[in-house]
Parts: structure tokens; C-alpha cells; sequence
């Protein structure tokens, strides 16, 4: 197809290849996660090609593109959630703090601690608030102490803008609290085994309006302390949270940049057809 | 060029984008013509074309508060991206910088009955042809708007210059003359304003280019390197607002 041979062609901002990509001009912002010539496959069908980006502490990277072109693909690589997909295949390297996280000796289960992950649907355990949120740290073994597990409760919940809301009800179920209240104790929960990077596929997308707001502010107040990587489909939101935006169209990185630029003056066309409301 | 004209799937957006453009493109039209029918009353004496301009700078002002109107609610209602956010942040600047051009055009039709002597000062002669540069200035810029042409927006930039030079030989001509004829300083006061006015008309001519090139192109337009100016406490004082 014409159009896809068009997106396949390197464009001349993006210098992502073999060589260190410009997200640290100035060089103070080392980045946490980084991929380099990333290629996905379902079966036969290519949902990621060549892509290479890297991610940072101090900014939230969002990342933007129309339905189907390997936004939430892309971010299950970056905690190998892929690797329960049969047919998926991985390929190219991405990095953690400079380890592979596709070698063979890196312990998954510890990887997904390191970078913990908060889905479009909130999805607490059927169980307690506590105990969604004691569950992480008891499995990997970050508490020896009961006052211990207390003080981690309480930090996480504080943390997602919780605890004032359930700190009196912390034994009831957490699928009895409303959806944004789910969806922040689904943060607390990522937040509660000390992750390096939390990855957000959607987050708000089943809230209303004002637990949109909260997330929004809960994220601003993460960022700098976990490297945050969201998937939206709310141009607004992107532009609101993010400080970089990375825009993604059929399975390629057209454009990488701060989320002022991409929103306000997009370099390449097809950036700028999709947030202005030109495509399709 | 920013814009490569594909439509928007919302196609109610386009409908006000489209009129937002024709209302910036009417808007300039008028202070177009404001400023050639002042100057014509001024060099005819004709008060009742003069009068006429005063009058008509109502449908300028009106015209502004429509477009801002409907340019807040654009912005409000389609929360806007890139360069549509771009072109409507220049509209609503423009709309009202081109209400001050038509504000100044209004102050040089407001003087006519005062200096219908005038004629007799020769630097007057000087001022159509100064008036009719500005007010290309003012069409050229408003085309470029129109056609997203950050070219013709640079041009008229470096081609305020030339209206800056005939403000600064009118102003040395005419306070040489009042030097040499005291008597006339009361009407040579009134002409020197009227060569302040087309001369700030060029400025906000040049105004109007330097958004247009930022809507076109995202940046801003690169710094004109400024002419010779009489920058004496005297001419700041000339600084005459058009109200
Ligand atoms: N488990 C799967 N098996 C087979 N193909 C898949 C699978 N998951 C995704 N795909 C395909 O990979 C491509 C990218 O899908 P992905 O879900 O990453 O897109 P997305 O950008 O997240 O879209 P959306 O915005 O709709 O969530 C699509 O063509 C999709 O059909
Ligand atoms: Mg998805």
C-alpha cells in the first residue's frame, strides 16, 4: 500500500537508528527505558516496525496514534506482558537502566515490579483494599514487618490520592470502590512495590470527567519519581499530562518530541492531520 | 505552507474556519477603505466623506467583536490543534490590531475639518503617496493571511521601512517649516499626526505579518533589522492613539 510504504520511510526529524536519539539535549535527563530497531509480530502481521524511542524520568511520555497502530502493543514490550501472547514475537532490544530486559537471565516477574503496569479497565484484586495493595510488596518480599506493610499501605494510598477516601475502609473490597477510585488503587497498587517505570495503557478512559482530573493531577504529582509512559486516545489529555508525546501510525514512530511542539506545531503531516482532526 | 487544505472530519469545523476567514478578510477590506476615503476627504476637503468615516468605523468595531466572538467559541468548542490553533490564535489578534487601523484611518478623517488649510504646507504633498503604501501594506497583509503566505508576510515587514522613512522626511519637513513659520504650527501639529497615524497604520500592517507568518509556519518571524528612527522626546510625545 502506497501509504504504508510513505510511513515506512525514516522521516528527517526523527534520528532514531543505531545511534543515541536526541531526548536528552542537554543532557541532564538520562533516559530510564530505552528501545532501539523494536519489531513486533503477531503471526505473520507486523504491529511494530523498527522502533526505537527512549523514555525518561522527569518527563511523562504520552503516546498518540488512531485505533490499531501498536500504541498498547508497543507499551506490553516495554514489560514483556507480550510474552503471554503465543503468537507475539519480539524482537530488537530494549533496555532498563542499561539491562536488557529480553535476556535470558532477566527474572520477569521482577521486571514487571520494576515496570508496573495500569490497565484501560480498572482490575483490583477481589479483595481488600489492604490487601490489594500489601499483595505486591508480601510477593516480593519488600516488607518484613507488619508496621512495615502498614507504613507501605498508607504511602501508596497517599501517593494515588487515596487514603483520604478509604483509609476508615481499608478491609473493604476494593471492586466495591467507584471506577476512579478503582483505578487509583490500581496506581497505589503499581506505586506499592516501588517501581522504576509505570506504564498506563488508557487509564482514564472509563472515568468521568472529574476522576479524569484526579488521575491527571495524581500523574503530574508521579512524575519525576517514576518514568510514566500513557496511552490516550484524548488528544486534551495528552497535551495536559505529558511532556513529551511520541505519535504512532501504522506500527511506525512518525514523530517523537516535547508535547508542546507536537500540539503546536507538529513537523511532520500525518502528526498534524491526526491531532488537528484531519485523518481518515 | 502550513495549511495543505484537507478537510476536517468534522466538517462543522471547517464551516467556522471558513467564516472566521471571510470576517478577517472583510474586516481588512473596510480599514482599507477607511483609510483611502480619509485620505481622499483630506486631500479633497470633503467633510461629508469624512464624516463618513467616522461613521463607518462603528462596522469595523462591530465587525472585531463578531469575530472574537466567534473565535472564542471555536477555540472553546473544537479545542483546536497545531495550525488551527495557530490560525486562530492570529485571527483574534488580528481582528483586533486591523480595528486599530480603522481607529487610525477614523482620527485622519476626524482632522479634515480642522485642516482644511493645510494645502498650503508643502510636505502635505508627501502624505498620499505615503498613505497609499500603508495601506498596500494593510491589503498585502491580509492577503498573505488569506493565502498563508509567509513570504508576502516578510515583505511587507521589510516594506514598512519605506513608510518609516516618508514619517521621518515628513517630520523633519514640517518641523523645519514651523521653525521658519511660527504662525502655521497649529496646522503643521495636525499634519504631523496624520503622518503618525499612517505610520503607525504600517506598524500594525506589520503586525498582522508577523502573525500570519506564525500561523504559517509556527515560528516566529525573524527580527527586522529596524531603520533609522527619530526617536526624540518630541516625536514619542507624536505617539498619537488612536482612540
Ligand atoms: N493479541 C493479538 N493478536 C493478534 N493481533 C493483535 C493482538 N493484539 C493486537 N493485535 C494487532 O496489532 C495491531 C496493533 O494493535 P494494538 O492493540 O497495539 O493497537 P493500539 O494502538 O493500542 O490500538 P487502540 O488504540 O485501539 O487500543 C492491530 O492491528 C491489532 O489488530
Ligand atoms: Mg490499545
Amino acid at each position: 500500500m502506497n501509504e504504508d510504504q510513505k510511513m515506512q520511510e525514516p522521516s528527517e526529524s526523527l534520528d532514531m537508528t543505531d545511534s543515541a536519539p536526541t531526548n536528552t539535549p542537554d543532557g541532564t535527563d538520562a533516559p530510564k527505558m530505552t528501545a532501539r530497531n523494536v519489531d513486533v509480530f503477531y503471526g505473520e502481521k507486523q504491529a511494530i516496525k523498527n522502533l526505537s524511542i527512549d523514555v525518561s524520568m522527569d518527563n511523562v511520555t504520552a503516546f498518540i496514534g488512531p485505533s490499531g497502530c501498536g500504541k498498547s502493543t508497543f507499551l506490553r514490550c516495554m514489560n514483556r506482558m507480550n510474552d503471554t501472547i503465543p503468537i507475539a514475537r519480539v524482537t530488537g532490544e530494549i533496555r532498563l537502566e542499561g539491562d536488557d530486559i529480553y535476556a535470558p537471565q532477566m527474572d520477569v516477574v521482577q521486571l514487571r515490579a520494576r515496570v508496573g503496569m495500569v490497565f484501560q479497565k480498572p482490575n483490583p484484586f477481589p479483595k481488600s483494599i489492604y490487601d490489594n495493595i500489601a499483595y505486591g510488596p508480601r510477593i516480593h518480599g519488600l516488607s518484613t514487618s507488619k508496621d512495615e506493610l502498614d507504613h507501605i499501605v498508607e504511602s501508596s494510598l497517599q501517593r494515588a490520592g487515596l487514603w483520604g477516601e478509604v483509609k476508615d475502609r481499608l478491609q473493604d473490597s476494593g471492586t466495591a470502590l467507584s471506577g476512579g477510585q478503582q483505578q487509583r488503587l490500581c496506581i497505589a497498587r503499581a506505586v506499592a512495590v516501588d517501581p522504576e517505570v509505570i506504564l498506563m495503557d488508557e487509564p482514564c478512559s472509563a472515568l468521568d470527567p472529574i476522576a479524569t482530573a484526579k488521575i491527571e493531577e495524581l500523574i503530574d504529582e508521579l512524575r519525576g519519581k517514576y518514568a510514566i509512559v500513557i496511552v490516550t486516545h484524548n488528544m486534551q489529555q495528552a497535551a495536559r499530562v505529558s511532556q513529551k508525546t511520541a505519535f504512532f501510525h501504522l506500527g511506525t514512530l512518525v514523530e517523537y518530541g516535547d508535547t508542546t511542539d507536537i500540539f503546536t506545531n507538529p513537523r511532520e503531516e500525518k502528526t498534524r492531520d491526526y491531532i488537528t482532526g484531519r485523518y481518515g | 505552507m502550513a495549511n495543505s487544505g484537507t478537510e476536517h472530519t468534522v466538517k462543522a469545523f471547517d464551516s467556522d474556519i471558513n467564516q472566521l476567514r471571510g470576517m478577517v478578510a472583510e474586516i481588512g477590506g473596510r480599514s482599507e477603505q477607511a483609510i483611502s476615503k480619509a485620505m481622499r476627504a483630506l486631500e479633497n476637503s470633503d467633510l461629508e466623506l469624512a464624516a463618513e468615516v467616522v461613521r463607518e468605523d462603528k462596522l469595523i468595531d462591530d465587525l472585531e467583536k463578531r469575530i472574537d466572538e466567534l473565535t472564542f467559541q471555536t477555540i472553546a468548542l473544537r479545542a483546536p490543534m497545531a495550525d488551527d490553533l495557530r490560525e486562530l490564535i492570529a485571527t483574534f489578534k488580528i481582528s483586533g490590531v486591523v480595528e486599530r487601523i480603522g481607529d487610525y484611518a477614523k482620527n485622519i478623517a476626524k482632522r479634515v475639518p480642522i485642516v482644511t488649510q493645510t494645502s498650503r504646507l508643502t510636505p502635505i504633498s508627501l502624505l498620499p503617496s505615503m498613505s497609499k503604501i500603508a495601506s498596500e501594506l494593510v491589503r498585502d497583509a491580509l492577503d498573505a493571511f488569506a493565502r498563508r503566505d509567509a513570504e508576502l508576510a516578510m515583505e511587507v515587514n521589510r516594506r514598512d521601512q519605506i513608510v518609516d522613512d516618508f514619517y521621518n522626511s515628513i517630520f523633519r519637513a514640517v518641523i523645519t517649516h514651523m521653525i521658519e513659520n511660527p504662525k502655521d504650527i497649529g496646522e503643521a501639529a495636525h499634519l504631523l499626526f496624520i503622518a503618525k497615524n499612517l505610520e503607525r497604520i504600517g506598524d500594525h500592517a506589520t503586525n498582522v505579518a508577523e502573525m500570519v507568518y506564525f500561523a504559517a509556519t509556527g515560528e516566529p518571524m525573524p527580527e527586522r533589522t529596524r531603520g533609522e528612527n527619530p526617536a526624540t522626546p518630541l516625536d514619542d510625545a507624536l505617539s498619537d492613539e488612536a482612540d
